[in-house]
């Protein structure tokens, strides 16, 4: 039986990702994406949508901010350890949100 | 030797410590105080928990004697709110908290997965200084005149109505956040990134598992505390209107927020100490842990569950009653991970050769105590029994089982198996066995009797009660006394064993993990050459076969 | 099975190319493994930012929905040109600083230096407009605690709906929110400033253009960060109900 060596179980890990370089072309093809957004979502807000207003402002965003994480912070290419990770994140996050808000929605209806 | 044992020193009069190690490797305040080694940051870590734990003790030492009389008589009632407030504080966050991880943890994580150092040397010591300030603060904050809010900083009494120094401990407990944050992110980075080859996630001591645990509760929660801390200091300095009633604030949007932080802190102050308890009693039973895959994710289970179960510790405090039925069924739901622990541990006994070294005494305590805390939890937990019994002497009964019966009983067996390891020489056996026994006793007299007078209406948090409950308090007070004396015996025996202890060698205990496969105290670099691990944990035989195999070759 | 105690593999393996560089740390075997390390580390502490920022946006949703007529006059004392242009600057940053990476991996040290001091600059700007909304909030007495008065709300001298003064209290928890965030969010621009001024001295001393750029990648992990909370902050804060 061969036990691996230390570099063959690195190269096994989730962590290991070979090295990428994103191009200034993509770069600046996501730079361009985020402003044409941000006018979006300051237009967005003038226009009477009722309860998407909030709804079209919050996607706006998500989207914005998916880019950045894909492209600009490389998430993209990286390993799915990384992936793993800023799902956490943001799943936490989630958590924190939906289960204070148990206590905030019903809070109003009394008693049983 | 009457008792069967299994320590094996190396014979006395030949044996000496290894020339080169870790601690002679450079001398010097400087060479200390600047160390990337995550051993000496262990020492450093040690030395620092120790005196706080001494300083809380003392506060601890002054609440028990305040309440050996019904009247209030040692102390005013504001001082005795500042000396129970200050000893929640130091005990929590200078002292539980970074116990296990922070000393064992760093000491021994490293060498377990075969690495020469934690990934972020320097991130370590820097978790250390930080830990040094927020001490800083937090005594400047007794020294200057106490803080009373206890040390849950509830609003609006903190934001608005004390005039101490809640901004001082505040600003102490945020920083103390932060090195717990440095500690657990370097935890997780080294057990992903630097283990040996041939050591897999399932090879791994579940020590590791439960520190690993532990830091994914310390990174994704200590924030959401700090955080809360800054509005709470915001508020008190410059009234701004987050948590404050009169300007449209929720104070229980803080209670969210704090306990979203607070309650898996318990965890992240007893996963570590259950990694302990695994190490040890598979150690002293000379069997593999029964169950290892179960016991691994059920540290995760709880770390996961942990934060899905926060506002039972606000039942009473006008949450929804809705919200409060999901929160108290999922709590229900930690029981399960905790219990699969202590039932696969019964089982690791089972059968096992059991042998009653000073750690495993530990450990035992450990098991009783911990699963009496866990069981009053569970009364708590529910909805019902909640109303009655929070806020009485019974929960602070309950979670000093858990914190002290369970966690500190943990360190504890965790200093004394990893003793001869780390400064290569063996506590006094006779001794320690006084100790582990006179902890034990000590604490089931402390804290007993206050369940039973928490379970009568005793309230917690005031220096006066109703002269019914003398007696039990004059019990609490009395066990008190021995209990610390428990404390203050390993104290100066492990001081004295610096010197006097016996020589350990290597591997006193005949114990599997890879920090006993190599000199103690260890290496700067702790291995000579990088380990290739071929067998799994807690793997006896293996041991044997090794130790044959030594004795044929040096013979 | 093997039955050395521990047995051991030879030091020198097959391909070790750069186990001699020098910003390889003694305990790490590979540079791969270093970077690695130190990549998914800063991803572990951008974890514990979203939850530290997390926190903010937990209080900001659940008083939005009880006191929204105060979040909206409040959001509407904002200017939306300011905000907009803020919002612009900062992602022209994060594309300068996403440039300053690509430099550094392509180990062109001057072009580094540059889009260094561009991100720098752009920061800076931010922070300025930032300062200067900070001040007219003082002036028109919107500072919670400090100076704070609801005259605005309740007696609007602009087209604004007047609230009852019930109301109007409340829109201090919107202000509170205001600055708490806005306020974190400028912290970390500072830090992020002070750290990119060290940054731009080694980066020309060509500390990152010889093969070893985790710190400059990592900082800009940190700083597109940053960004991301604004990209947030902006709607939130800014457009709530501008059609009203």
């Amino acid at each position: 039986m061969t036990e691996p060596t230390r570099r063959e179980q690195l190269d096994q890990e989730p962590t290991h990702h070979e090295e990428h370089i994103v191009s200034p072309k993509v770069y600046g093809l996501i730079f361009g994406a985020l402003l044409i957004f941000t006018a979006l979502t300051v237009g967005a807000s003038y226009l009477e949508l009722g309860i998407f207003n909030p709804i079209v402002a919050i996607a706006i965003a998500v989207t914005k901010a998916v880019l950045v994480i894909l492209f600009f912070m490389h998430i993209k290419y990286s390993s799915r350890l990384t992936k793993l990770t800023v799902a956490a994140g943001f799943f936490t996050f989630l958590v924190l949100i939906t289960m204070t808000m148990t206590d905030y929605i019903s809070r109003a209806w009394g008693l049983w | 030797m009457s008792t069967a044992t299994i320590v094996k020193l190396p014979p006395q009069e030949t044996a000496s410590l290894p020339k080169r190690s870790y601690l002679n490797s450079e001398y010097g305040l400087k060479s200390w105080l600047l160390t990337g080694d995550h051993k000496r940051i262990a020492i450093l870590y040690l030395i620092s928990i120790t005196f706080f734990f001494f300083i809380g003790g003392a506060m601890a030492g002054l609440i028990r004697l305040e309440l050996l009389t019904p009247q209030s008589d040692l102390m005013a009632t504001d001082t005795y709110n500042k000396v129970f407030t200050m000893h929640g504080i130091i005990m929590v966050f200078l002292f539980l908290v970074p116990s296990v991880p922070a000393t064992i943890g760093n000491f021994v994580i490293p060498i377990m997965v075969g690495a020469k150092d934690l990934a972020f040397p320097k991130v370590n010591l820097l978790s250390w200084y930080l830990y040094i300030v927020a001490g800083i603060f937090t005594i400047s904050a007794l020294v200057l005149g106490g803080v009373d809010t206890g040390w849950t900083f509830t609003t609006p009494l903190s934001t608005h109505y004390l005039n101490t120094h809640v901004i001082t401990a505040g600003l102490g407990i945020f920083i103390a956040g932060f090195s717990s944050i440095f500690t657990g992110l370097n935890f997780i980075v080294t057990i992903h990134r630097m283990r040996a080859p041939g050591m897999t996630w399932f090879r791994l001591p579940l020590f590791c598992w439960s520190n690993y645990a532990a830091s994914i509760l310390m990174v994704l929660g200590t924030p959401v505390l700090a955080i809360t801390l800054v509005l709470v200091i915001l508020e008190r300095a410059i009234g701004i209107g987050v948590f404050d009633p009169a300007k449209g604030g929720d104070p229980l949007l803080f209670q969210h927020l704090f306990w979203f932080y607070s309650h898996p802190a318990v965890y992240i102050m007893i996963l570590p100490g259950m990694g302990v308890i695994s190490e040890v009693i598979s150690t002293f039973s000379r069997k593999r842990v029964f169950g290892y895959t179960a016991v691994a994710f059920s540290s995760v289970a709880i770390a996961v569950f942990g934060f899905f179960v926060w506002a039972h510790h606000m039942f009473i405090m006008g949450v929804s009653n809705y919200s409060a039925l999901v929160f108290s069924l999922l709590t229900m739901l930690v029981a399960v991970p905790s219990a699969i622990k202590i039932f696969n541990w019964a089982a690791t006994l089972y059968k096992g050769s059991i042998t009653f070294e000073t750690p495993m005494l530990y450990a035992f305590g450990f098991m009783g105590l911990f699963t009496i805390g866990g069981l009053t939890g569970v009364f708590l937990g529910s909805l019902g029994m909640d109303i009655h019994l929070t806020e009485t002497y019974f929960i602070v009964a309950h979670f000093h089982f858990v914190m002290v019966g369970g966690m500190l009983m943990a360190f504890l067996s965790g200093i004394h198996f990893w003793w001869p390891k780390m400064t290569g020489r063996m506590y006094p056996e006779a001794l320690s066995k006084l100790a582990a026994l006179t902890t034990f006793i000590g604490f089931n007299l402390t804290f007993f009797p206050q369940f039973i007078v928490g379970y009568l209406g005793m309230p917690r948090r005031y220096a006066a009660y109703p002269p019914e409950f003398q007696v039990l308090n004059v019990l609490s007070t009395a066990g008190a006394t021995v209990l610390g004396i428990g404390y203050l015996l390993p104290m100066l025996y492990l001081t004295w064993s610096l010197k006097y202890g016996k020589i350990a060698g290597s591997n006193p205990w005949q114990a599997t993990g890879l920090e006993w496969q190599i000199q103690s105290p260890p290496l700067t670099e702790n291995f000579i050459e990088t380990p290739l691990v071929d067998h799994e944990a807690y793997d006896y035989e293996w041991l044997a076969h090794q130790t044959e195999h030594e004795v044929q070759t040096v013979g | 099975m093997d039955s050395h105690v521990i047995a051991t593999q030879p030091v020198h393996d097959a391909h070790e190319a750069h186990a001699h560089a020098p910003y390889l740390r003694h305990h790490f075997e590979t540079v791969e493994q270093q970077r690695e390390a130190s990549s998914f580390g800063m991803w572990l502490f951008l974890l514990t930012e979203i939850m530290f920022f997390g926190g903010l946006f937990t209080a900001y949703l659940i008083y939005r929905n009880w006191y929204y007529p105060a979040f909206v006059v409040g959001s509407h004392q904002l200017s939306i040109v300011l905000g907009t242009i803020n919002t612009a600057v900062l992602i022209c940053s994060s594309f300068t600083m996403a440039m300053g990476v690509y430099s550094a991996e392509m180990k062109r040290r001057k072009a580094l230096v540059g889009w260094l001091l561009a991100t720098i600059i752009l920061g800076g700007v931010f922070l300025g407009i930032k300062a200067d909304e900070y001040h007219e909030k003082w002036e028109k007495h919107h500072v919670p605690g400090l100076n704070f008065s609801v005259q605005d709300f309740t007696h609007p001298t602009d087209a604004e709906p007047a609230l009852p003064l019930d109301m109007a209290q409340k829109t201090q928890v919107y202000f509170s929110l205001y600055f708490a965030m806005t306020g974190m969010h400028a912290l970390h621009m500072v830090i992020g400033i002070s750290i990119l001024l060290v940054l731009v001295v080694k980066a020309w001393g060509g500390a990152y253009t010889a093969g070893h750029m985790t710190t400059i990648e990592n900082f800009g992990l940190y700083w597109h960060f940053v960004d991301i909370v604004w990209i947030f902050l902006f709607p939130l804060l800014y457009l709530i109900s501008r059609h009203q």
